[in-house]
Formats: C-alpha cells, structure tokens, sequence
C-alpha cells in the first residue's frame, strides 16, 4: 500500500535520513522505532510532504506522490496525525474535524467517527485549543480519518499522554484497523503501546533502519536495549 | 459649550455622530479588508489603502464612460461601479499575492517594507494615470440631498448609503468567513499552514483568493469613498493608519471586534472634531487607544484558548 524506496532526507546540507525502504502492506499496522533524534519525525514529515525527498520515491497505492504536495498526498490517500497533534486551537472541534472533510468532500461529520470519539460529539462546540491533550490526540485522529485515508500515519501519539489513556488509543486504533482497509504506520518509543498495536516492528537509529521484526517474534529485550539511551 | 442650547446640542450630537456613522463605515469597509489579510494571513499590506484607491477610481472611470456614451444609464451606473471596483481591486489583489507576497510568508516583516515600496509606486501610478488633482465621480440624483427629521437635523442620503452598503459587506463577510466551507479553509490556513496542507487543503490557494478578497473589500471601500469625498491619488494613504489601528484596537481575527473599534474610533474623532479642532481629536482619540491597549495588548476582543 505505501512502498518507499531508496529515501533520502536532508536538513539543507545535513541529511538526516540516508537512503530508507520499505514497504507497509495493505491492513498492516508498522511500528517504527527509535529514540528521539533518530529521524522518526523527519521520515513521517517527508511521507506527508512537508519536507521535500532529496532523492528516492513515495509510492501510495501505486501511484508515485513524490512531487506531490502535501494537500495532493492527502487526495492520494494519506492521512497524517503529526507530534504534538497540532490541531487548530480556535476553532471548534467540529470544525477541526471538518478541515480534514474539505479533500474528501463529505458534508457532515460522519456518524462512526462520533461513535469511536464519543468525547468529541460531546464536546463539538468547544475550541480546540481548551481541549486536554488526550482529546486533542483523539481530534488529531478523528481529523485525518474524515479524508479517507488508506494510509495512517501517526508521529509520536503517545507523547505527553497519561498511561490510562494510552490504553484507550491503543483499543481506537486497534478498533480502526478492524473496522476499516486502512495501513497503519505508527513512530514509538514505548514499547509496550506498541505490541499492542503493531504487526510489524522496525527500529531507526541515525536514520537507516538497523532491525526488523514481526510482533511474534519480538525479543523485548533487544528492542529495549536499542530504545534505551 | 455654554452658548448651545439644548435642541441645539441634540441636532449636533445627531448629525456629528451621523457623520461618525459614515466616517465608522469606510473605515469598517477597509478594515474588514485589512483584517482578513493583516488579522488572517498576518500580512501588514501597507498598500492597502492604495486597493481602496483603485476602487475609487475604478468608479470614477466608470462615472465619466457613463457620463460622455451612455447618459441614460447615470442614474445606475452606481450599482454596476460598485461590483466593478470589487472585481478590478480583487484582481490586482490576486496578481499582488503571485507576483509579490506569496514569496514573503514565513518573512511578515518584510511584507511591510515590500508592500510599503508597492503602495509608492501605484500612488504614483494614479498621478500618472489621473493626474495630481483630485477628481470625483458625478453621482446620480438620487444618491444627492438629504433626509430632514427635524428642523435643524439634515442626515445626508449618501451617507445613508454607504452605511447600508457596509452592513450588507459585512454579513456577507461574516457569512464566508465563518459559515463557509471556504471560511473554514483560510482560519485552518492562517492558524497553521503547514497542517492545513497534510490535511487536505490547498494552502496556496486559499492564500491568493484571501488577499484577493480582502483588496477586492477595500476596491468597495473605494467606491462607498467616493460619495463623500474626492479621490487623490493619496487618499488611500490617508486611511492606513486609521485602518490598521481599527483592526489592532478591535484584535486581530475577530470580526466583531472590528466592528466594534472601528464605531468606537470613528465615533469619537467625529464627535470630538466639532467641540475642539480635528488634530487635537486625533490626539486624544490615539491617547485612549494607546492607554486601551497597554491594558489590553491583544486589543478589545480576543479568542481565549489555554496556551
């Protein structure tokens, strides 16, 4: 579903990710890991097309979106939930959830997106920004689900989270892969959100990826041994 | 104020704070422009007041067309020029936003000076074009003369006019801004550009109609301009300050606040310019404000969300 080959990105003359591929298939939920620094931001920042790809390619279904900018991407069916979930502080959470219908062209918040958020139906006039983080990460989810997506790209959506409602984003997501075709490619440092939710795991370190492993096959002592600093 | 008599000091209190009311709707007129582009986008365009100019003498240029090939059509002309300096301004607000501003997002401060060097050479684009004197358009009869509650209270029709063409501008603006798909795009835009674009909209797009629609405003501002006052070609350069202040004074990205500052800001100076000269209005009418806004350095209304 979404195949990367040969990425490479570079921070004017520093490049910070040095030739990466892989490939997510289709309902598969990838967990990449690593510790901060590594270019897990950077990589899902040049997925969406924030940042341009010095080199390589970005395909989305077969279809190559490297010269694509970030509003075109998203047409093409990626969906991206950045750090720090960057939702639009003023305006209310059904508009922000309306900004991610404007693509997909829907007229009205879809009914299952309230049934998996209920907080967000009951709280749909309040601004944005008066929201608690773990909202805000739910609105940040609920905003990129509205545009369709076959590919779901989450940065980090653990970060500055309190445990109990960790777990709760772990069941949404596990609730969105089950209920929807949808890829899942999740950036983590806690390890065990990700056995949660991960198919498949990959460690980043310096930006080439260093390890590979299917859930089974986990050895959590290893992973946590790259994890640590 | 001792040599007025009451009935007296009611019509003057009548007509000055009606001319406040016309003074209130130009400045309305170009600060909803200025605060679509300053207040959304964050762009300081000090060529704004040279759009409105455009729209003045869009409908100037119209007015003399009419005059000398169509006599018969003097009486409507108005309405056509009105749509007309919308469009002409918008259009030069567009090409502006290719040519020059889109360059300059991430650099606000630069806008000033680029814009600055704009408003310069369109000013003397006019006096190429127009001439240095000040010329008006020929305004149809029924926009002439004035309405006679009292004895002693005239309200001038034009005046009249251009209040009820601000209200309309102004629930039309509201309407795009905040009940528009479109409106949701340019607040999503101005809040963060770059998560606007990863999801889904077209940030660039949305930039150039917004400054589009704001100069095309003040093309409005332009026309309404032109019934109460001659147009020079610095004109325009005479309503910034005023402007700018209506839009930091009201918080920038609140329509309501505008609105409110730029009735409090045109009210006052109006009121003021009667009983004591007009520069000694502007002094005390700038005082309050700077006191105001010490007090409350996000201006008179500000969206409140926890940092």
């Amino acid at each position: 579903m979404l195949e990367v080959s040969d990425l490479h990105v570079s921070y004017g003359q520093s490049e910070v990710i040095h030739g990466i591929s892989f490939e997510a298939k289709k309902n598969e939920t990838l967990a990449i890991m690593g510790r901060n620094g590594m270019g897990k931001t950077t990589l899902f920042k040049s997925l969406i097309g924030i940042l341009d790809a010095g080199q390589g390619t970005i395909k989305i279904d077969g279809q190559d979106v490297t010269a694509y900018e970030s509003y075109q991407r998203v047409a093409s069916g990626i969906a991206y939930v950045p750090q720090g979930r960057m939702i639009f502080p003023t305006l209310s959470v059904q508009e922000n959830i309306e900004t991610g219908m404007q693509i997909s062209d829907i007229k009205q918040v879809p009914k299952d997106i309230y049934d998996l958020f209920p907080v967000l139906f009951d709280m749909r006039h309040r601004k944005g920004g008066n929201l608690s983080g773990g909202q805000q990460q739910q609105l940040a989810i609920a905003r990129a689900l509205v545009t369709n997506p076959k590919v779901l790209l989450l940065d980090e959506p653990t970060e500055g989270i309190q445990p109990s409602i960790i777990k709760d984003i772990a069941n949404i997501l596990n609730d969105i892969q089950h209920t929807r075709d949808i890829t899942i490619i999740v950036s983590e440092q806690v390890l065990s959100f990700t056995l949660a939710i991960a198919d498949r795991l990959i460690v980043i370190d310096s930006g080439t990826f260093i390890h590979e492993d299917l859930r089974e096959d986990v050895d959590v002592e290893q992973i946590s041994k790259y994890l640590s600093v | 104020m001792g040599e007025y008599s009451i009935q007296e000091l009611t019509s003057i209190f009548a007509m000055q704070g009606f001319a406040g009311l016309s003074l209130f709707s130009v400045l309305l007129l170009m600060a909803l422009g200025l605060a679509i582009i300053f207040g959304q986008m964050g762009v300081i365009n000090m060529a704004h007041g040279e759009f409105m100019a455009v729209g003045a003498y869009t409908t100037y240029l119209i007015s003399v067309i009419s005059e000398n090939y169509f006599p018969g059509f003097i009486q409507y002309y108005f309405v056509f020029a009105i749509i007309a300096s919308f469009i002409v301004a918008g259009a030069f607000g567009y090409l502006t936003e290719f040519v020059l501003i889109r360059h300059l997002y991430k650099r606000p401060l630069d806008t000033l000076l680029a814009t600055w060097g704009l408003s310069l050479i369109m000013q003397q684009s006019f006096r190429s074009l127009f001439g240095a004197r000040e010329v008006s358009p020929t305004l149809p009869d029924w926009l002439m003369g004035s309405y006679q509650p009292t004895e002693s209270i005239y309200i001038p029709i034009n005046g009249m006019f251009v209040l009820g063409l601000t209200t309309v501008v102004t629930i039309v603006v509201y309407i795009l801004m905040y009940k528009s798909k479109w409106g949701l795009a340019v607040r999503a835009t101005t809040q963060n550009r770059v998560m606007s674009g990863a999801v889904g909209i077209n940030t660039k797009k949305i930039d150039r109609l917004t400054f589009a629609l704001g100069c095309g405003i003040a093309g409005i501002a332009g026309a309404a301009f032109t019934t109460i006052a001659s147009t020079g070609p610095t004109s325009g350069s005479l309503y910034i300050v005023d402007t700018f202040m209506v839009v930091v004074f009201g918080g920038a990205a609140s329509l309501f606040g505008t609105i409110a500052s730029a009735f409090t800001i045109a009210q006052a100076q109006s009121i003021l310019e009667f009983f004591i000269s007009g520069s000694m209005a502007k002094v005390f009418t700038l005082l309050t404000l700077v006191i105001i806004l010490m007090m409350r350095p996000e201006g008179l209304f500000s969206i409140k969300v926890r940092k």
